[in-house]
């Protein structure tokens, strides 16, 4: 693409006046905003920013440069994004990217001549049920097929809706029922009954409610919510001075549950966050969504502008003096990292999304270092669902030790992948059946709790999904991850894609995670494409993933090696010199 | 008065004042727990993990940056601490040049760190940056230890030259928009090249000199315009 030899800044200088006066919290927000100007970022531009936030340039740059969906080269306006990860790829990516690469005449990477097109490949966009998926632009795309190209590269192939399972549906209820876009419709099914319950009830009653409740957090890391918010609460400050943060970061490869309420049900987001406003004694809400969910954008910010009109945000809320509660939407840039919590906090505060060190812990040094309550969208589903239906009927889904419902987001080689909410306790055979089974013979393997989980064999598909037996059986339930790979996925390839996804999305801050996802990329990669492993490659991988687990300063690094590890365990002729392409005959 | 925590370390008694790191315990009874990224002087952000020590849990705890608690047990050379600690060493000299960091050569030497265990895989490489007349940035040979990064900001000058490059395993420090030295905020302080434990960041006259250039002609060439001293030196 030719560089023009003048940045024009007249269309920049309406939006600089808007940010006049903020600060660096301000910075991404601002950048996605004059991104969308002109495609990219050009040192003029960073420079006016500056200016305008106050922000050192040099900061400005590394904050580009961290944040993939950042450019600060020549871009189009229209970036085509197509995931290259696990579920995409079984379904037949490499296919639709042929097709496109070929129909657009370019390589990932690469801008077209006449500057109005720029082509990537992509990790997990997030709708694995509709995979292969893509973004053209702010417009999603799922179940692609070479023949589809045209279309989609035209903007009108249809934009997929999310696929919602299982039963009963508790935190999912509204969900594909209601227009998502009418507060009419939430409100005449149900929606902020929880708040106007909550308000007739002391906060130090809901804090009881939701300890009765044993709602963990549902991101994966299953920490008390009802804990969580009370010792929030607790932490001496303002409400003014305290937040409520909604994690919708998930990027996780097969991680998709969230975007089903958010892109479905976007106002029970909403009405958690205040519950938990009300209850915790904060102000401040904030949801950081990832970069790549345009359409839960979209229907989150209606969701909230709506909400406010009719005084469910804002001051003195449902009437009720002294409640003051509002939310901004945090669009994240293309940064797995920025999923854990601190980096999630950095990325808000206009940095680059590296973690912090804990303690201190968010619910007294959270977001700009104050109490933040800071929950998985699934986790503030729950809060409410629970609520709802008080303790004692959450208490009868699932079981004694996992009470209530969890998303699972089953994809790969099944029938009807999508989101299955289920009560904790059925088993991985059982879900894998409520998705019509598996696509071809057998299941060989099932990737459980995501990237960073672990792979089962055959024999453990009678695995009930519960807290207790993960701690048990030493199985993460993680972000609801099952990933089914029947006998035709080669399982060296699924390996080389989680090693490169965690290659990729390392921040670079310590050294046995920026190294190490590095070099264990570098190691699967010649097991996969160079004629199999060296001597001393397994033992390589196991010091690596040693040093990444039990040193890694945050939790990206910690379970970096967990899934790969797993699959070198269980099935140690994947590393075998003559290992062949395709099928494992192993069923251990 | 302080309150003094009662802890462990390699099974020796330590007493300490509450809020004392683990690697400030240990040095406190001559337990010495190695570090790369750590300067006293600096804020400690838990970059290389070679201070990793085992605290009884699952995961093992940067001793630079973890405060000592009551009764913990500390230990500093289990096996898989020496592993850990020996892995990253080899990692990143796998990564980077280090021939010119005494420290770091001497810790490999110590845990018998194998040099060419990740020989062939993809090294972190850049120009050598030769872009003012005071110092040479070759980050080749730097470990990103951020102390550069720190002193330039918050932790002493507050100039804010400096910045990263990428992300993950291809960080690098960098200016705005990879301008040269001269062009930035820079002012020439030394702070940097005086924290850096690599030779990433040397004196333009000391590299000269082991060029093996004449101390008359490296005048020259590091004086050149006179008065004028912010004129732009075209890189090399």
């Amino acid at each position: 693409m030719v560089q023009p030899a003048t940045i024009d800044l007249t269309a920049l200088g309406p939006i600089l006046d808007r940010y006049r006066g903020r600060g660096r919290e301000s910075l991404l927000p601002l950048l996605h905003e004059a991104q969308d100007v002109s495609g990219w970022l050009p040192r003029e531009v960073l420079q006016a920013i500056g200016e305008t936030l106050h922000v050192p340039l040099a900061d400005i740059h590394g904050v580009v440069e961290f944040y993939s969906m950042f450019y600060n080269e020549p871009t189009a306006r229209r970036v085509i994004r197509v995931c290259f990860d696990p579920a995409c790829h079984m379904a037949g990516s490499p296919a639709v990217r042929l097709a496109i690469e070929e129909r657009l005449g370019l390589k990932p990477g690469e801008t077209s001549q006449d500057g109005t097109i720029t082509y990537e490949t992509v990790p997990c966009l997030g709708m694995c049920e509709h995979a292969p998926n893509a973004l053209n632009g702010d417009r999603t795309a799922g179940d692609l097929t070479p023949a589809d190209v045209d279309a989609f590269l035209e903007g009108v192939y249809p934009e997929p809706e999310p696929k919602i399972y299982g039963g009963p549906l508790i935190k999912l209820a509204r969900a594909g029922k209601i227009d998502p876009t009418s507060l009419a419709d939430f409100e005449k099914y149900g929606g902020y009954k929880a708040l106007r319950k909550a308000l007739t009830m002391r906060p130090e009653d809901i804090l009881s409610m939701m300890k009765g409740s044993d709602v963990l957090g549902r991101g994966g890391a299953m920490f008390p919510v009802g804990l969580k918010w009370e010792m929030t609460r607790n932490a001496p400050g303002h409400p003014a001075e305290k937040h409520i943060v909604a994690n919708a970061d998930e990027s996780e490869p097969g991680t998709f549950k969230d975007r089903a309420l958010m892109e479905q049900d976007p106002f029970s987001l909403l009405e958690a966050m205040a519950v938990a406003g009300y209850t915790v004694g904060a102000e401040n809400g904030w949801i950081f969504l990832r970069g790549e969910y345009p359409r839960a954008y979209k229907r989150l910010s209606n969701a909230i502008e709506k909400a406010r009109a009719a005084g469910y945000l804002g001051h003195n809320i449902l009437g009720r003096r002294g409640f003051n509660f509002d939310i901004e939407l945090r669009l994240g840039a293309g940064a797995y990292i920025c999923g854990e919590e601190t980096a999630l906090f950095e990325a808000i505060e206009g940095k680059r999304g590296f973690p912090r060190i804990k303690p201190p812990f968010p619910t007294t040094h959270g977001l700009f270092h104050q109490p933040t309550v800071i929950n998985n969208v699934e986790t503030l589903a729950a809060t409410t669902a629970v609520l709802n239906m008080g303790v004692e009927q959450w208490h009868k889904l699932g079981t004694a030790e996992s009470p209530g419902t969890k998303w699972f987001c089953v994809s790969g080689r099944v029938l009807r992948p999508g989101v299955y909410e289920v009560p904790f306790g059925l088993t991985v055979r059982q879900l894998i059946q409520m998705a019509g089974g598996v696509i071809g013979r057998e299941v060989q393997a099932v990737l459980l709790g995501g990237a960073a989980g672990v792979f089962i064999g055959p024999r453990r598909l009678d695995t009930p999904l519960t807290y207790e037996d993960s701690k048990a059986q030493g199985f993460p339930i993680g972000s609801g991850v099952i990933m089914v790979f029947d006998e035709a996925v080669d399982l060296r390839e699924i390996m080389y894609m989680l090693a490169r996804f965690f290659a990729h999305e390392s921040c670079g801050k310590c050294y046995p995670c920026a190294l190490g996802t590095q070099r264990q990329l570098e190691i699967v990669e010649r097991v996969l494409r160079y004629g199999g492993p060296l001597p001393g490659d397994v033992n390589m991988l196991r010091d690596i993933g040693l040093a990444m687990t039990q040193t890694s300063l945050c939790g990206l690094g910690q379970t970096a090696a967990s899934a790969i590890l797993s699959a070198v365990d269980r099935w140690p002729e994947l590393m075998q010199p003559d290992s062949s392409n395709g099928r494992i005959v192993s069923d251990n | 008065m302080t309150n003094m925590v009662t802890l462990t370390i390699d099974g020796l008694p330590a007493i300490v004042p509450a809020g004392t790191t683990i690697l400030n315990a240990a040095a406190s009874i001559g337990i010495e727990i190695p570090v790369v990224c750590y300067h006293p002087h600096l804020t400690a952000n838990g970059l290389c993990r070679v201070c990793s020590v085992d605290i009884g849990r699952r995961l093992q705890a940067a001793a630079c940056v973890t405060t000592v608690a009551e009764g913990m047990v500390v230990n500093t050379q289990t096996k898989d601490v020496v592993t850990a600690r020996r892995t990253i060493l080899e990692m990143l000299n796998s990564t980077i040049d280090l021939s010119e960091a005494p420290h770091l050569q001497d810790l490999l030497l110590e845990y018998d760190a194998d040099t060419e265990r990740f020989d062939g895989m993809e090294r972190r490489e850049s120009p050598v940056h030769d872009d003012n007349p005071f110092y040479l940035r070759d980050y080749n040979k730097c470990i990103n230890c951020w102390r550069c990064v720190q002193v330039c900001a918050e932790d002493a000058q507050y100039t804010f030259a400096l910045s990263f490059d990428g992300r993950g395993f291809h960080t690098l420090i960098g200016t705005f928009e990879g301008d040269g030295m001269m062009d930035t905020t820079c002012v020439f302080c030394g702070q940097c090249v005086g924290v850096c434990p690599t030779n990433a960041l040397k004196p333009k006259r000391q590299f000269l000199l082991e060029q093996g250039v004449d101390p008359d002609d490296i005048f020259r060439q590091t004086r050149r315009g006179g008065k004028r001293r912010r004129e732009p030196v075209a890189e090399n």
